[in-house]
């Protein structure tokens, strides 16, 4: 029996189908390929990309378990194609979107011009939790802010692409991006062949010429580090992965000192001087003499190293203040103001809490809206209004009242849904799209990203901590 | 290379090896109780005890066990994870450290330890220990074998591999004294002191080095003389002592890149040393200081070499007093290091 036979796009939209039983003409030739494969065939294939990542250990880490076993982040063998039209779509609103964010923060750490023009109101910018006005005047080098930004994607109903977040800090997953690709490879060579599907393998290379962009020091080859907070952290493999690849040390805390305001690294051989760091540690646990005095993961002193220019950081300090869901509802009006253009992609419609129209809209809907707190991530924090319990909903009623400031609302959109393996057939899943965008010398985007897929039916919730997997995802030329 | 990771690489090799030293241990010793003929619980209390005190573990065996019966010992030695030096605690200890550095590891080598440890971990293999223990050890060896073959094939002779092969050669040194040592535990008899331990002994501590082959075709007769001149003097054999100081001795001087011969840090100096000693030493000299004082001298120094390695590339002493205005937290790195090198040797205490 064919796979495929028997599918239902199920009035969503859907990546493979146009309406039932309609492939759309680019995902014709993969549905004719994997259609044709027997169950056995497909269950095989996907056992052996599966086995790809146990193999090379490419896990999660499970906290606490004593058998010290970890799992692998759920893979669905069938991907997501997105044709080459959407894709350049995608590329330029994305493009704008990130070079709009960078004047921004520059401009909130500079001179403020955009709240002096109230075209954002000041107050929600400096009572932002990560908005850091001690790096007022600090300028950073090619004066870049977020160099590495995973931003959201969503398609609704009507086939609109839209941005849900925007993720500048230490955005996560662009190993998985990688490997679900040489899984994929290694479950079906042969579908690979004939499509034309865009390689992603330049991301490694990308990054690490970002890296190499912002150095401080012009006269030698830049020393280039990942800075993780640790092999017990959740994304610890990911950290090792983008440090192989781009052939650079992974260094923690403890391998790093400054001396006279100058970062280096301790080695065998004394101490080497580091002139750029990939952080993958958040703002609060870099630096225990500025920010958290308890954290024991970051490096004394790095701060000073960074105000006097002697070291690079990838994302900056501050940017997570373009993280949080109140600056996001604006990024559309700083588009307008930097860039003079119109947004490219949209964002979701959104009601910020702490306007009072909107709160009062806000309040009188919760059973129809999603209510997100500003500043969290993966999944937490957040109000699923129409699968909610009355009392869930009483309770965010309490909090959203308490600290406004804290929320934003959207209508809940219909995410798009992808073809799945679910355990005995292929059905609908709800999916998202986190593409990479890098900004060094010129802004570079992967053609792919990280699809997460739902895999609980009818979840719209793609989080990989919130039961998520994930897809490969493929840019056709 | 990063201090930390020439550390990790350093420890994840001597945990491999002495998980590859204990299986033969355990396995050869196994053997060898079925040449005797019959064995109450004292003469089996006397044929484990020197095994467990050669290892320097007396201490943690009598905590966890009551009777120094066959099963214990080989529970104890083999896959009882509360004593962190059986062969399961090594090389869960492996594979956390290789964990930690995966960036520096060939996808191989870490498939490799991985799978060592899955199996270490499985029912099949507390299933093996009860009920087909050789296959167990020979699975560990063939492991621990299959790990230090791909990592010699996948990887680049640069700083890491000489850590490595620091590692092992050290390691490798010490369990060699160490399986010498057990017959000085062994209960003396009436019989004079060549004879006991008899030849079955030596002949267990020829093949728990995986001795037996290379010592037939060098020499004929199994004599004491004969093992401990093999086993500490051999330039040949890469289980001697002679061979892994020349190649620790070799690997220290391509690290810091001086000559042979000479030294820049202390341990080299202590390895220089040691090997003059030992090139210019003999059986003589052995007995004439007394076996077991010989071995235990030779452990000081190893313990030496590995603690001055230490000091040098990864604490970097004058280094760090001169670096950073941040005296507290550089402190708490190096206490922090201190702290998991002393986690690593905890039960390398010495007899």
């Amino acid at each position: 029996m064919a796979i495929f036979e028997g599918y239902d796009p199920g009035g969503f939209h859907d990546e493979m189908f146009a309406g039932s039983g309609e492939v759309r003409p680019y995902c014709a030739p993969l549905l004719n390929k994997m259609d044709n494969l027997s169950e056995r065939e497909f269950l095989d294939r996907k056992a052996a990309s599966e086995l790809y990542f146990v193999r090379q250990g490419i896990t999660f880490n499970v906290y606490h378990d004593n058998r010290g076993m970890e799992r692998i982040f759920p893979f669905d063998p069938v991907p997501r194609v997105i044709p080459a039209n959407e894709w350049e779509l995608l590329e330029a609103g994305l493009t704008q979107r990130i070079i709009a964010l960078n004047l921004f923060l520059h401009d909130i750490y500079h001179d403020q011009q955009i709240l002096k023009d109230g075209v954002i109101p000041r107050h929600y910018i400096e009572n932002a939790k990560h908005y850091r006005p001690e790096f007022r005047g600090v300028d950073v080098p090619a004066d870049i802010y977020i160099h590495i930004c995973g931003s959201d994607m969503i398609k609704g109903k009507d086939g609109t692409y839209y941005v849900l977040e925007d993720n500048g800090r230490c955005p996560s997953g662009a190993s998985y991006l990688l490997e679900n690709r040489n899984a994929l490879k290694r479950a079906f060579p042969d579908i690979f062949h004939t499509l034309g599907v865009r390689p992603v393998d330049s991301y490694p290379r990308d990054l690490l010429n970002m890296l190499h962009h912002i150095s401080p020091r012009r006269e030698a080859d830049p020393v280039c580090v990942l800075l993780t907070p640790g092999c017990y952290n959740s994304a610890y493999f990911e950290h090792c992965y983008l440090a192989r690849e781009m052939g650079i040390e992974i260094v923690e805390g403890k391998d790093l000192v400054v001396k006279d305001n100058f970062v280096y690294m301790r080695t065998t051989h004394g101490l080497v001087r580091v002139d750029v760091i990939y952080r993958r540690i958040d703002d609060d646990f870099i630096d225990p003499t500025v920010f958290r005095k308890d954290s024991v993961l970051g490096v004394p002193g790095l701060m000073n190293a960074y105000r006097a220019g002697h070291v690079a950081l990838a994302n900056a300090v501050g940017t997570g203040v373009a993280d949080d869901k109140v600056t996001y509802y604006f990024v559309p009006r700083m588009i307008e103001y930097y860039l003079g253009q119109k947004p490219i992609l949209p964002n979701v419609p959104t009601y910020l809490a702490s306007e009072e129209a909107d709160l009062k809209f806000i309040l009188g809907h919760l059973p129809e809206l999603v209510v997100k707190a500003a500043n969290e991530s993966g999944g937490y924090g957040m109000l699923m209004g129409p699968s909610a319990t009355k009392e869930e909903i009483e309770v965010f009623r309490e909090k959203i009242i308490a600290d406004p400031r804290n929320y934003i609302a959207q209508p809940v959109v219909s995410l798009s849904r992808c073809p799945t393996w679910c355990d005995g057939a292929i059905e609908g899943r709800h999916i998202d799209l986190r593409p990479y965008i890098i900004y060094g010398d010129e802004v570079k985007i992967v053609p792919g990203g990280l699809t997460r897929v739902a895999l609980t039916k009818g979840s719209l919730v793609v989080n990989s901590s919130q039961g998520g997997g994930s897809k490969d995802t493929w840019v056709l030329r | 290379m990063l201090s930390r990771v020439a550390n990790t690489l350093y420890w994840m090799v001597r945990n491999v090896e002495r998980a590859d030293n204990l299986s033969r241990l355990i396995d050869v010793n196994q053997q060898l109780l079925l040449d005797f003929e019959s064995l109450d619980s004292e003469r089996l209390r006397g044929f484990w005890a020197p095994i467990i005190q050669s290892l320097g573990e007396e201490e943690a065996f009598e905590t966890l066990y009551d009777e120094p019966g066959s099963s214990q010992v080989i529970r104890f030695l083999s896959d009882d994870t509360r004593n962190p030096n059986s062969i399961a605690s090594c090389i869960a200890q492996a594979r956390e450290n290789a964990r930690t550095i995966r960036d520096q590891l060939s996808d191989e080598l870490w498939e490799e330890l991985n799978s060592l440890y899955l199996f270490t971990r499985s029912t099949e293999a507390s299933f093996l220990i009860e009920s087909n223990p050789p296959k167990y050890y020979e699975s560990i060896r063939r492991g621990a074998a299959t790990f230090l073959g791909v990592a010699a094939s996948t990887m680049a002779r640069n700083e890491a591999w000489e850590f490595i092969d620091i590692g092992r050669q050290l390691e490798r040194a010490d369990k060699t004294t160490r399986f010498l040592d057990i017959t000085s535990y062994l209960p003396k008899t009436a019989e004079d002191e060549i004879t006991s331990p008899g030849i079955l002994h030596w002949t267990a501590i020829l093949r728990s080095c995986g001795a037996m082959g290379a010592f037939r075709s060098d020499q004929r007769e199994i004599s004491a003389r004969g093992v401990v001149d093999f086993l500490i003097f051999s330039p040949e054999f890469p289980r001697s002592i002679r061979f892994c100081i020349e190649r620790l001795d070799a690997s220290l001087h391509k690290v810091s890149g001086t000559p042979r011969g000479t030294f820049s840090n202390e341990s080299e100096r202590i390895a220089g040393k040691l090997l003059a000693d030992i090139n210019f030493s003999s059986t003589d000299d052995v007995f004439k200081e007394g076996l077991h004082g010989y071995l235990d001298g030779l452990q000081t120094k190893f313990n030496a070499i590995g603690a001055e390695i230490f000091e040098t590339y990864v604490l970097l002493p004058e280094r760090v007093t001169e670096a950073p205005p941040e005296p507290e937290r550089v402190k708490s790195a190096v206490a922090g290091w201190q702290f998991e090198q002393q986690q690593q040797q905890r039960n390398k205490a010495q007899p």
